[in-house]
């Protein structure tokens, strides 16, 4: 059944394209859910499903309206919680309503949802073409090399950004990169899983990673490690049960989840504490 | 001939919303030194820190070795700064090794400081200046706070004062020109509190590196400090330490405002 999958072209290019995907979601998501930005990857989907709507009503291929008006998106959110006093779960909640409102009106004044919308919402990872594949490698490519040169001064800005500033490091800067990376990130994951399951590749690899105990490197390669396994059983599964495969790989990375939480329970995963309801200073 | 101080603070005034946090101070650190800031709770030491390292608007002067900005900013990135709190999430998931090298900087920085520092004709001990491998310098740096054995430990799960050398160490990693330790042994037991002073000594008598902190403990501060400053929002006393622990006036003043604070603090918890 497996090797029936994998012969087939469409198989090939979904997993191929998953697999890319897979890594940058929970390499960025390292960094997302450090930072409490957990919801940053749907509040930039939702902003982003304006900019598909944009690229629809105007004819124009939607995805590239969407990597902009998410860029524009994610470089207002990060102003919204620089200069106003609004937390940044209402600074998502913002973003995301006002992107999925533009979104809502434009399908609208278009005539309503078509095949393309829908692919964008739920993901369409088996019927990518070439062209898709080849744009979703070279910005995985992209992403992932500006990550690996970038992520001693991310680490550092997620650990604590006022010790990174003392350290010389441009901060400003690099919290700009870093939602511009995010956004881009968000928008080639759509393909994979839609708008609407997002999130959970960005986060879940991620916190179940993190349950491990282990220091950054190694917590980033369990992280994909888990996103790229989840994908792939994701792909195969869909295509032997006959369903979507954006909602199969969500409900494995939930699984592998659920098996860390309880093997932690019983005590064969290292004893770590997994959520704590607040920050720890090193002098408390 | 004179030196260069490390630090000169000349009129430093820091008001919060018209209240002066800070209230026109002067003084110098002389290469070396080893001063202990003494205060109570609310005194100003942090938001003197916080000025010092540009995190703090103020009104009046500051120079570091005789610099004033640009070129005052350009050298904090060199100042080691150990924070009174460094919040982080209890599962961060960084080893005591990953934190410590978040301290290296980078070598055009370095470059750039040293020429600074030899146009004014001061000295800055380079400790790692022969350790050309970032790895090894924070081997070094954990070995000067004794925490070798621990460098693959995940920092959550550190004591309070282990936790306080990782960030000593941190501090030391970038070879600084001045060490700034905000309170450093707060809330930490006694046995942890020793090995701590025991670092602050060797990093000042052998590494020959400038240092200020700010302490409640005016024990400690009369064994590791050479020089002490007494500030409640002005400053009482700049000088040797031998000169303020001789005068019985001003211990007592100190003392007394304190222990004033310390009710405060108390009676304000217990409503």
């Amino acid at each position: 059944m497996i090797l029936e999958a994998l012969s087939y072209t469409f198989m090939q290019k979904a997993l191929v394209a998953g697999i890319a995907v897979g890594i940058i979601c929970s390499f960025m998501g390292t960094f997302l859910v450090l930072r409490r930005y957990s919801l940053f990857g749907d509040g930039i989907a939702h902003v982003a499903f304006g900019g598909i709507s944009v690229g629809l009503f105007l004819g124009i291929f939607p995805l590239w309206t969407a990597f902009v008006v998410s860029i524009l998106g994610g470089l207002g959110l990060q102003k919204l919680r620089q200069s106003t006093k609004i937390s940044g779960d209402a600074a998502v909640a913002v973003v995301l309503s006002s992107g999925f409102a533009v979104g809502v009106i434009l399908v609208s004044a278009s005539g309503g949802f078509s095949i393309d919308l829908f692919s964008f919402l739920f993901g369409s990872i088996l019927l990518i073409s070439n062209e898709d594949v080849i744009m979703i490698l070279a910005i995985s490519s992209g992403v992932i090399g500006t990550l690996v040169v970038l992520q001693k001064q991310f680490l550092h800005l997620t650990f604590n950004e006022e010790q990174a500033k003392l350290g010389g490091l441009r901060t400003t800067l690099l919290n700009y990169a870093f939602v511009i990376l995010a956004s881009i990130t968000v928008v080639t994951s759509f393909r994979l899983v839609g708008m609407l399951l997002i999130s959970a590749l960005v986060v879940i690899p991620n916190i179940t990673a993190m349950m491990f105990g282990m220091g950054f490197k190694k917590t980033v390669l369990v992280s994909m490690a888990i996103s790229v396994s989840s994908v792939i059983s994701g792909i195969l599964v869909s295509y032997s049960l006959n369903v979507a495969p954006s909602g199969t790989i969500v409900l494995i990375a939930v699984a592998i989840l659920m098996t860390t939480l309880a093997l932690k329970s019983t005590g064969i995963l290292r004893k770590v504490d997994i959520k704590t309801p607040s920050k720890i200073s090193h002098n408390s | 001939m004179s030196v260069t101080p490390v630090l000169s603070v000349k009129d430093l005034t820091i008001n919060y919303d018209n209240f002066p946090a800070v209230d026109n101070i002067s003084f110098d650190v002389q290469e070396g030194d080893c001063l202990g800031i003494v205060g109570p709770n609310g005194a100003g030491k942090t938001t003197l820190f916080r000025a010092i390292l540009g995190l703090q608007s103020f009104s009046g002067n500051m120079k570091l070795f005789g610099y004033e900005n640009p070129k005052y900013s350009s050298i904090i990135p060199l100042i080691g700064y150990v924070p009174q709190k460094v919040t982080f999430e209890p599962n961060f998931p960084a080893t005591v090794y990953d934190v410590v090298s978040m301290g290296i900087i980078s070598e055009k920085r370095i470059v750039q400081g040293a020429k600074l520092i030899q146009e004014c004709g001061c000295c800055w001990n380079r400790v790692y200046q022969s350790i050309k491998k970032n790895e090894d310098k924070v081997t070094q740096a954990l070995h000067t706070v004794g925490l070798e054995s621990l460098r693959n430990r995940r920092i959550g799960e550190l004591s309070g004062g282990e936790l306080q050398r990782v960030f000593i160490a941190k501090a030391l990693v970038k070879d600084p020109l001045l060490l700034i330790l905000d309170e450093p042994v707060a809330s930490v037991d006694v046995e942890s509190q020793t090995k701590f002073y025991n670092v602050i000594k060797t990093i000042n008598e052998q590494n020959k590196i400038t240092i200020i902190w700010s302490s409640h403990d005016l024990d400690a501060i009369s064994k590791y400090a050479n020089r002490v400053a007494c500030m409640n929002k002005k400053l009482f006393f700049h000088g040797e330490k031998e000169k303020f622990f001789s005068d019985k006036e001003l211990l007592k003043t100190y003392t007394e405002s304190s222990m004033q604070m310390h009710m405060h603090d108390h009676n304000h918890d217990m409503h």
